[in-house]
Parts: structure tokens; C-alpha cells; sequence
């Protein structure tokens, strides 16, 4: 394999004492879309919140560009172009919609009107909602508002953990659909997804983890073909 | 009317403006740092004691002194975070809450040590009030109610326009996702610092020209204060303004002679009035009238 | 034996009044170094059981109420019922809440206390306070009294020790001290936690008041004074954390070492010239202040760490103070 952007590699930790990631790796390339799934409380949310400084590292190493980033805080994870968007709790509720914007650009200095308007046009309801409070957003919006806040520092690759979780069947798609579109503006994606079968058909590759470690990786076409994958983690 | 208006309508829009400065200072601690702020009655007070010898033995008006005495709190507050609060900071925030607890004492022998025990004015004599159509108004009270006014709009183009005062209403909004998005967590204390110090040294001012100044008037004013900023919904310093100028004129009023022609209440119980009004709130909602949060 | 009742006057006083202080820290252990519940108005609570026992016990005087003239045991048992009621009224009120609200809570209702204490003369003879308060075993002479008002202070120190010591090793103490550590998983395996912290508050409180009204009996009169908050809530919470929260022992040892400290440094400086005896009370405040703060830095288990009666998970090392964790995440 060439050197990916991102790679994990033999990651061990969790939260406290005991170890949630058993040896997990993990590789990004710099136009990919990558999907984990995997059973619940398999570590797919913990792996990468490992990747970005969340969780401690007990054992293994985190790459970012040839440099290795292990154990780096959130904030100078943030600066080196990786951008995390949480599950839950993911924007500010009290601030507006363009002051969560705002927040998203606060470690750069100067001008972010090119960065506001690249959001606006790629969440175009976000516009019209701007001097709302983000808390009172519906979930789809309120979704948009934190991968529009993650957008906010040009990242080159962008951390979504269950960005579909809990939403309406039409918002899913239509974030499914501007996760694509980021894509092809040339940002990697990284993300853990419950709706597997509809994220591994967009997905370049996919990883499948079990108990902390990996079970099966593949491009997303021969994962969502393999049977095994599919009666274990797809339903049937 | 008049008589209403004139001896309890305004002096409690006047105590109240003075609570609601306090007040904005604890509910924007509570929002950063998640304590309750003990300390918060006597850097009241530092700041009318800093304020003091400016204007009696400097010959300034108060008004020039009102700004040395914000700055001279906004010192003290961010040394005293350094020394006793940030070393505390991994810990639970009760912790920190009792470290407050003794600052608030250190704070109090510190000024009486240095000012001793007795109390002071900073102007003597009497001066006549405002009179028109019978509506009576001490100038000092304009004044006090005109400059809160002008230190809460400060205040509010801070939070809403300035990057520090959104980040700090990030901060407060969601301590994870705020260190997620990068936002320097110390650097934003230390500025809550600057507000919370700042409105506390106006409020011990003001409270000074309004009444004695003594090494109590701080921490008598930590109940009311504490009742404001729970009665406005904790951490929400705009709940805090209403919450501060409901208890000043409760407190005012409840010493009208609303039934009969003796006061309501007798006057040496008003802070039982800001006492009444907080266990109310903590009955009925406890996040406050704004829906602030409960921790 | 007069020269050795002189000798003794000192060590006697010492002992008793750190004793009483001894009470106070039970009290505020069972509250804050078992269940992590903060109390700032002991000050309110000491009051309540000074006053409760004062008037139940001195004879009848025209300006107050009184003229009860009941025996002391009497009035030590009805300062703890009216303590406890305070308690109960508090503690419903806030125990739901996050332990900021009780902390803002507490002080409320010692400052109102205090406000009546000053005010309602009818009651408890305002700013003048209530003189001839009896002691027990009056028949003695000053000395022989003393020595056994100490002794009575040491045995109730002693019952209230042991009951703790059984009280902390009991089912009752591990709930608690679950509780402390960790709300949610106490709460999740099922136990009634508002009940078990009213309980803890309450009984603190208790013996809070008794602590009062051995104070009131021991110098034979209270005035509003007494009440202050400084004297009374602050100094007890320092001993607490000196003599190590959670630990009976420690709250017995840190007041018997404070009020010595306390006591023989006022000694010294009351031979100083008044303006500087005034002045220098101010610094010993400041000091007591920035030893709390020292002791909560750099040696928060105080001199005698608690000790827990079962293994604890290895993580339990960079816990270190006791109380419920604030939302801090």
C-alpha cells in the first residue's frame, strides 16, 4: 500500500482501566471515503477518537502524513487538518447557527467569509437559518450545522461518528448525499456508520470491527457482496 | 404614589442594578468553571475598598475611581485563580468551591488588616436630591443605575461580537466540544476572570456610594447575589440582570407598608426576602426563570 | 491542689472547647467526608442548638423567652431535634439538586439565623445573648466542674466516634460512600439516594446542634457573636480538612490541633499592643485561610487519609477529594 494519509496502526486503549481497542488499524487515503462498521461496542466510535487525541493510547501508533501524531491533544490534532465531528452533542445549542460556524474557524486568524460561503453552498438550508440557535434546529439540521463547523479549518480529512444516527429517512439521505459531495471537493471522509449497507455503497473501502479489532477490510462493493459480512453485520 | 415610587420603587431598581452586577459575575463563573463563586461577595467588597482611598485621600470623584477599583478586582481575581482555583482545576468543583470559601476569608482579613475595621464614606455630608414634580432622585443613583446599564450593554457586544465572548459562550455551552474545536480553555477563564472581576469591583463601588462602606457589605451581599443568579437560571448572565433587579425591588418593596402603616416586613429582614424568592425558584424551577440549566 | 487547678485551668479549657469543636467536625463528617454534601452554614445549625438549649435551660428572665429551667440532658436532646428539623427543611429542598445549591442554600439559612438571633429580642435577648447558662454537675467546685464538664464533652466524643466508626462500616456507610463516588452507579443499582443523603445531612446536622449546645453550656453563655460565620463554619471546615475528611479520627484529631494552634497563637498576640492584638487577629485569619488552601493543594487527605474498609480500584489514586464529581465533562 502507498502511504495513506491517515494510518493507526496496532492501536490499544480505552477509557480508565480497561482496554476497548485491541490492535485495531485503520488507513485513509487522501480521496477516500472510509466506512467502519461493526457490532455495538465493537470501538468503532473509540478508534477514532483515538485518531484524534480523545482517547489515550496505550499501545500502537497514529500517522498523520508521514508524522506521527500518537496522543496528540484535540487542539493540535485540529490544526494539523483533521476535523472531528462527535455523535451527540456536536454543536454549541446556544450559539447561532453562523456563531457555531464562526466557533468551527476559531484557531485560524483572518478573513473565513470564502470558508462561510463554501458552507452555505454545500448546506444551503443553513443560510436561511443562520441567526438561529443551533439548539433549536431540527436533528438533520443540527447535523448539518456540525460537519459545516468541521468544514470551518479547510481539513483535509473529516472524522464523522453515526452522522445519519437518529435522523428522518429523508435527512439521512440528503446527508449521505453531502458527505459525498465534500468528498469530491477533495476532503477524505473517516466514518463510523449504523446504517451500514447505505454507507459501504458510497464507501471506497470499509472496515469491519469486532471487539476492538479488525475483522474484515475490503473496498465497500466486495463487503456489502460478502456473504459472511452480510449475515454477521448487515441484517442478512 | 410618589412616596412609593420615590422610597422603594427606586432604591430597589438602584439594589437591584447592584445585585445584577454581582450576579452576571457568578452565573458566568458557574457557566466556565461549574462552582459556585464564594469569594464573589468580598471581591465586592476589595473593590469599594480600592476604590476608597482614591477618592478621600486623592481627592477623585468616584467615578474616576470606578475604573482603578475594576482594574485593581480584575487583578486580584485572575491572581487568585492563579494561586488557588487552576491548581484545583483536575479536581471535583465542590473542591474548588471550598478553596472559594476561603478566599472569601483571606480576601475579608486582607481588608480589614489593611483598612482596618471601622467603616467609611466616600463623600460626607448630604446631597439634594433631584426633584421634579415631586419625583425624587439622588444623583448618585442615576448614575448607578446608568453606568450598570452602560456596563451590561459592554458586557453584552462582548459576549455577541467579539470572538473571545462567543468562544466563551461556546465554553460554556459545551466544555468537550469547545477543546474539540480548539477553543484555549484557560485563556477564556482567565477572561471570565476579567468580566466577573470587573463588574464585582463596580458593584462594591457602587454599593459604597449608596451606602457605608465595611468590611461586610460583600459578603452580605452573597445571598442576594447567589438567589439573583439561581433565580435567572445559573450560568446565564443575561438571567442573571432580571434576577438581580426582581430580588433588589422585592427586597425594597417588602418593607412598604402594603397592609396597615407599618412596613410589610421589617427591614432588617430583607435578605430573607432574597432568601424566600431562592427557595421558591428551587421549588417550583429550579433552572431559573430563563430555563437555564440545573447541574 | 489549688496550684495544680491553676496549672490545669488552661489544658482543661483547651481540651473542652477542642472537643466540642470535635463534635462539630463528626457532625460535618458524616455530611461532607462520607457523603460529600457541603455545609456552609454550620454557623446556622451550631445557633440553632446553642439557642434551643439555652432557653430550655436557664431560669425565667423578663426580656426572653425562657424559664424552662429544664435539666441540661434535656436541652442537649432538644438541640439536636431542632437542628435536625432545620435540616430536614434544607435538605428536602436542595438534596435533589447539584451540591452547589446546597452549599448556597446552607448559608442562606445562617444568615437569616443570624439575622434572628440579633433581632427578636423576645426570643433570645438580641444583641445582649443569654448569660447564666447552667452546667451540669453544678454542685462541684470551678475546678472539679470543669474537669467533669471536660469529661462529659470526651464521652459524647467517644459515643459519637464509635457509633460513626459502626455507622461507616455498616451496610448504611458503604451505601454512602458509594454514593459519593459515583451517584449514577449507586443510583443504577438501586438505591434510594435522596433518602440515604437527607439521612446523612440530617444526623450530621444533628450533631451540629449538639455541638451548639455544648458550646453554650461550656462558657456559660451565647451571644450573636458566637454565631458568626467565620468562628464557627469556617474554622470547623479547616479542622475537618486538616485532621482528613472521611477519616473519625481525623475529625477528631484536626480540631484538637487547630484550636491549640488557634488558642495559643490569640496567647501570644493578645500581649501585643492593642492596635497591633486588633491587626494581628486579621492575619491569623488570613493565615487559617491560606493553610485550607495548602492543605487542599498539596495534602488532600489531611493528616489522617481515609481509609477505606475494602480495596478500591486502581484509579482511586488521582481521586482525591471526597464529593460528588461536578459536571465538569
Amino acid at each position: 500500500m502507498t502511504a495513506a494519509l491517515l494510518r493507526a496502526s496496532g492501536v490499544y486503549g480505552g477509557y480508565g482501566g480497561a482496554d476497548i481497542l485491541n490492535g485495531v488499524d485503520l488507513a485513509v487515503n487522501g480521496d477516500e471515503i472510509v466506512v467502519i462498521i461493526g457490532p455495538n461496542g465493537a470501538g468503532k466510535s473509540t478508534a477514532m477518537k483515538a485518531v484524534f487525541g480523545l482517547v489515550r493510547i496505550r499501545e500502537g501508533a497514529v500517522a498523520w502524513d508521514g508524522r506521527d501524531i500518537t496522543n496528540l491533544s484535540p487542539d493540535r490534532v485540529a490544526r494539523l487538518g483533521l476535523a472531528y465531528v462527535p455523535q451527540e452533542r456536536n454543536v454549541f445549542p446556544n450559539l447561532t447557527v453562523h456563531e457555531n460556524l464562526e466557533m468551527g474557524a476559531y484557531i485560524r486568524s483572518g478573513d473565513i467569509s470564502e470558508q462561510l460561503a463554501r458552507v452555505y453552498e454545500v448546506f444551503p438550508p443553513l443560510r436561511d437559518k443562520r441567526r438561529q440557535a443551533a439548539g433549536l434546529l431540527s436533528g438533520g439540521q443540527r447535523q448539518m450545522v456540525a460537519m459545516g463547523r468541521a468544514m470551518m479549518l479547510d481539513p483535509r480529512l473529516l472524522l464523522l461518528d453515526e452522522p445519519t444516527a437518529g435522523l428522518a429517512p429523508a435527512f439521512v439521505e440528503q446527508i449521505f448525499e453531502r458527505i459525498v459531495e465534500i468528498n469530491r471537493a477533495g476532503i477524505a471522509i473517516l466514518m463510523v456508520e449504523q446504517n451500514a449497507r447505505h454507507a459501504l455503497a458510497l464507501a471506497d473501502r470499509g472496515y469491519v470491527l469486532v471487539n476492538g479489532q479488525n475483522s474484515f477490510t475490503d473496498t465497500g462493493p466486495n463487503l456489502l457482496a460478502n456473504r459472511e459480512v452480510a449475515e454477521a453485520f448487515l441484517g442478512g | 404614589m410618589l412616596e412609593f415610587v420615590n422610597f422603594y420603587l427606586i432604591p430597589g431598581i438602584v439594589l437591584g442594578s447592584i445585585y445584577a452586577l454581582g450576579a452576571i459575575g457568578v452565573s458566568l463563573i458557574f457557566g466556565i468553571l461549574r462552582f459556585a463563586h464564594f469569594a464573589h461577595g468580598d471581591m465586592m467588597t476589595l473593590g469599594a475598598y480600592v476604590a476608597l482611598p482614591l477618592v478621600v485621600g486623592l481627592g477623585f470623584t468616584v467615578y474616576a475611581a470606578l475604573p482603578v477599583a475594576m482594574a485593581g478586582v480584575v487583578l486580584m481575581a485572575i491572581l487568585i485563580d492563579r494561586l488557588f482555583y487552576r491548581p484545583l482545576r483536575d479536581r471535583p468543583t465542590i473542591i474548588v468551591l471550598v478553596a472559594s470559601f476561603g478566599v472569601a476569608l483571606m480576601l475579608r482579613a486582607a481588608i480589614q488588616f489593611a483598612w482596618g475595621p471601622h467603616s467609611h464614606v466616600y463623600e460626607k455630608g448630604f446631597r439634594k436630591p433631584i426633584v421634579v414634580e415631586g419625583l425624587r432622585i439622588a444623583e448618585r443613583h442615576i448614575w448607578i443605575v446608568l453606568l450598570s446599564v452602560a456596563l451590561v450593554v459592554a458586557l453584552h457586544l462582548f459576549l455577541t461580537r467579539t470572538k473571545t465572548g462567543k468562544a466563551m459562550r461556546a465554553l460554556s455551552d459545551d466544555p468537550d466540544l469547545a477543546r474539540i474545536t480548539g477553543i484555549n480553555t484557560e485563556r477564556i477563564v482567565a477572561w471570565t476572570w476579567v468580566l466577573g472581576g470587573g463588574l464585582a469591583g463596580a458593584a462594591g463601588v457602587f454599593l459604597g456610594m449608596d451606602t457605608q462602606i465595611t468590611t461586610l457589605i460583600g459578603w452580605n451581599m452573597l445571598l442576594p447575589v447567589f438567589a439573583a443568579a439561581i433565580l435567572g437560571g445559573i450560568g446565564k448572565p443575561y438571567g442573571a440582570i432580571a434576577g438581580g433587579l426582581v430580588i433588589g425591588i422585592a427586597e425594597e418593596l417588602s418593607a412598604y407598608p402594603w397592609i396597615g402603616t407599618t412596613p410589610l416586613l421589617d427591614p432588617t429582614y430583607k435578605s430573607a426576602v432574597a432568601f424566600a424568592i431562592m427557595v421558591a425558584m428551587l421549588l417550583w424551577r429550579p433552572s431559573g426563570l430563563f430555563k437555564g440549566r440545573v447541574y | 491542689m489549688a496550684d495544680l487547678a491553676t496549672f490545669l485551668a488552661y489544658p482543661v479549657s483547651l481540651l473542652t472547647i477542642g472537643g466540642i469543636y470535635a463534635v462539630m467536625c463528626l457532625g460535618l463528617n458524616v455530611q461532607w467526608g462520607f457523603t460529600g454534601l457541603f455545609n456552609a452554614g454550620i454557623a446556622g445549625f451550631f445557633a440553632v442548638g446553642a439557642y434551643t438549649s439555652a432557653i430550655l435551660t436557664t431560669p425565667a428572665h423578663p426580656d426572653y423567652l425562657g424559664g424552662f429551667a429544664l435539666p441540661v440532658p434535656v436541652g442537649l436532646v432538644a438541640a439536636m431535634l431542632t437542628s435536625g428539623v432545620v435540616a430536614v427543611f434544607i435538605g428536602w429542598l436542595t438534596l435533589t439538586l447539584r451540591s452547589d445549591y446546597l452549599a448556597i442554600a446552607t448559608i442562606g439559612i445562617a444568615e437569616i439565623l443570624r439575622l434572628i438571633v440579633k433581632n427578636e429580642d423576645w426570643l433570645t435577648n438580641g444583641p445582649r445573648g443569654i448569660p447564666g447558662i447552667p452546667r451540669p454537675f453544678e454542685g462541684l467546685s470551678p475546678f472539679q466542674n470543669n474537669l467533669a464538664f471536660l469529661l462529659l464533652v470526651l464521652a459524647i466524643v467517644a459515643v459519637i466516634y464509635v457509633a460513626m466508626q459502626r455507622g461507616l462500616n455498616s451496610p448504611w456507610g458503604r451505601v454512602m460512600r458509594a454514593i459519593r463516588e459515583n451517584e449514577l452507579s449507586a443510583r443504577a443499582a438501586g438505591k434510594n439516594i435522596m433518602a440515604r443523603r437527607l439521612e446523612a445531612f440530617v444526623l450530621g446536622s444533628m450533631i451540629m446542634g449538639l455541638g451548639g449546645a455544648l458550646m453554650a453550656h461550656s462558657i456559660r453563655f451565647i451571644g450573636p457573636e458566637a454565631t458568626e460565620p467565620l468562628l464557627v463554619t469556617f474554622l470547623v471546615w479547616v479542622m475537618l480538612i486538616a485532621g482528613g475528611s472521611g477519616n473519625n479520627r481525623g475529625a477528631i484529631l484536626g480540631p484538637m490541633l487547630i484550636w491549640a494552634i488557634w488558642s495559643l497563637t490569640e496567647l501570644v498576640t493578645r500581649q501585643l499592643p492593642s492596635d497591633w492584638a486588633l491587626r494581628s487577629a486579621y492575619i491569623r485569619v488570613f493565615l487559617i485561610g491560606l493553610a485550607l488552601q495548602i492543605i487542599l493543594q498539596r495534602f488532600s487527605r489531611g493528616i489522617l487519609a481515609e481509609r477505606p474498609p475494602e480495596p478500591v480500584p486502581l484509579d482511586d489514586a488521582d481521586r482525591e477529594g471526597p464529593g460528588k464529581g461536578g459536571s465538569v465533562g
